[in-house]
């Protein structure tokens, strides 16, 4: 390690993997914490307090579906009294105008919806839940109503993404400030399901134009972040601005890993809030300094000019592709294992929709 | 929803939902929006101390134009309202009469 470890600025706060959604390409990892696993109230306040005294600055809810949890607001709360910045992300399926109400009175400052599509009929299917999108567009009403400033998340991917402009247009009436398009990232329940959802590169091409020109025209009204599909990048993305730099993700149960796709990686030592102080696992943890930095990268990584601007790209990627996590991710052009991206861009070539939802194992 | 112009007659004021705050554990000025965290410099540090929601954009460049006596006024102007068009842009600042 050359450098100094600086501390993080944003943490993660998965406080459950419930959520009456299914979507097949669904960021929780495959093994889903169950209910009776999750850390109870008193232990989230905890990791609240010792991830601010740690430098945290924002503090995400996620799940899951947070809102299943009825101490919701209490977290929100001590996040508040902590001086954490929060936000919540959310499907909108569970509740409205009441729980927004008492979210902001706990000091919410902000509240990113998801979406499926921009028709009921596509956003029902993707999403496996009767009336989710209905449900969606009252809830960002009832956002707006309250005062909150919103934005939309779309996952965009092989199925949905000729709707794009629509997409950005519901935003827009919505009164989202900001809407982040997401290509699907390709862990977990969407590797699994990457034949079915992985754009053609006609379909890549379409989107990105209709951003940039859609970016412009909407300027000061509209801002819109656009995540795209690794596989059709020549390098690798920065993935979570390298590995432990910024970044911490406790999960339902407690563990706590660099990024949500972390434990995927079958040989990484996870440790636990219950272990130790999240400041102990930062700077100290196995976990952690495994791939912190440049002195663990292998070639052509260790001497590219990018090795700090990528980082190596993503370390889940190395592993769930190339089977070892301490290789260069096989999206970059250079890694030796390139090959495995070529083939998956040729699957996308096929007409297959069929999918496979969510589901505890 | 319009895009907010910024010009010398404009009030302006931090959006609700912005935090700009000094943080001890990094030793400086930061300012958090919706899943973004910007860092000030110190000329931006010190016009959004100027910027409380009553004083006008104009009068914010004419006191930053006593202090830095040196600089043509201007150039100040260009540059102060250059800064806050770009905060307006991602959604920082609201109108301070009208909200």
């Amino acid at each position: 390690m050359a450098s100094r470890i600086e501390p993080p600025l944003a943490l993660l706060a998965e406080v459950t993997h419930r959520c009456p959604l299914r979507c097949p390409y669904c960021s929780n990892p495959i093994e889903l914490d169950r209910a009776s696993h999750e850390l109870p109230e008193q232990e989230w306040r905890r990791v609240l307090t010792q991830a601010a005294a740690l430098g945290v600055l924002q503090v995400h809810f996620s799940g899951g579906e947070p809102m299943v949890r009825r101490d919701l607001a209490a977290l929100i709360g001590e996040a508040s009294r902590c001086g954490l910045y929060s936000n919540l992300i959310t499907s909108g399926t569970l509740g409205g105008e009441r729980e927004l109400q008492t979210f902001a009175a706990a000091g919410l400052k902000h509240v990113q919806l998801s979406f499926q599509d921009s028709t009921s009929n596509g956003g029902d299917r993707i999403a496996g839940l009767p009336r989710a999108h209905e449900k969606k567009i009252a809830f960002a009403k009832a956002v707006r109503a309250v005062g909150l400033p919103l934005t939309l998340n779309v996952v965009v991917h092989r199925q949905n993404v000729a709707g794009l402009a629509e997409m950005i247009e519901m935003a827009v009436a919505l009164q989202a400030r900001r809407i982040e398009i997401a290509h699907v990232q390709y862990y977990g329940w969407a590797l699994a399901n990457r034949g079915a959802l992985l754009p053609t590169r006609e379909q890549l091409d379409a989107a990105t134009g209709l951003v940039e020109t859609t970016r412009e025209r909407l300027k000061g009204v509209l801002t819109i972040d656009y995540v795209v599909p690794d596989y059709y990048a020549v390098r690798p993305k920065s993935c979570m601005n390298g590995w432990g730099r910024q970044f911490l993700n406790v999960t339902p149960a407690g563990k706590v890993v660099p990024c949500h796709a972390a434990q995927t990686i079958a040989d990484l030592v996870v440790p636990s809030v219950r272990d130790g102080s999240l400041a102990d696992i930062w700077y100290h943890s196995e976990a952690f300094n495994r791939f912190r930095g440049t002195g663990w990268m292998p070639e052509p990584c260790r001497s590219c000019d990018r090795r700090e601007i990528d980082w190596g790209g993503c370390r889940c990627q190395a592993f769930l592709l190339a089977g070892d996590a301490s290789r260069a991710d096989p999206v970059c052009s250079l890694s030796p294992d390139h090959s495995i991206i070529e083939t998956a861009r040729q699957e996308a070539q096929s007409l297959s929709h069929a999918f496979a939802y969510r589901h505890y194992g | 929803m319009d895009r907010l112009v910024v010009s010398a007659a404009s009030i302006l004021r931090l959006a609700p939902h912005i935090v700009f705050r000094f943080d001890e554990t990094r030793q400086r000025w930061i300012m958090m929006a919706p899943e973004r965290l910007m860092l000030p410099d110190e000329q931006a540090v010190e016009i959004l101390q100027l910027m409380d929601g009553q004083t006008g954009v104009g009068t914010i460049i004419d006191t930053l134009a006593a202090r830095y006596s040196q600089a043509p006024r201007e150039l100040i102007a260009r540059d102060v309202t250059a800064m806050l068009q770009d905060l307006a842009d991602k959604g920082v600042l609201a109108d301070g009469v009208t909200d």
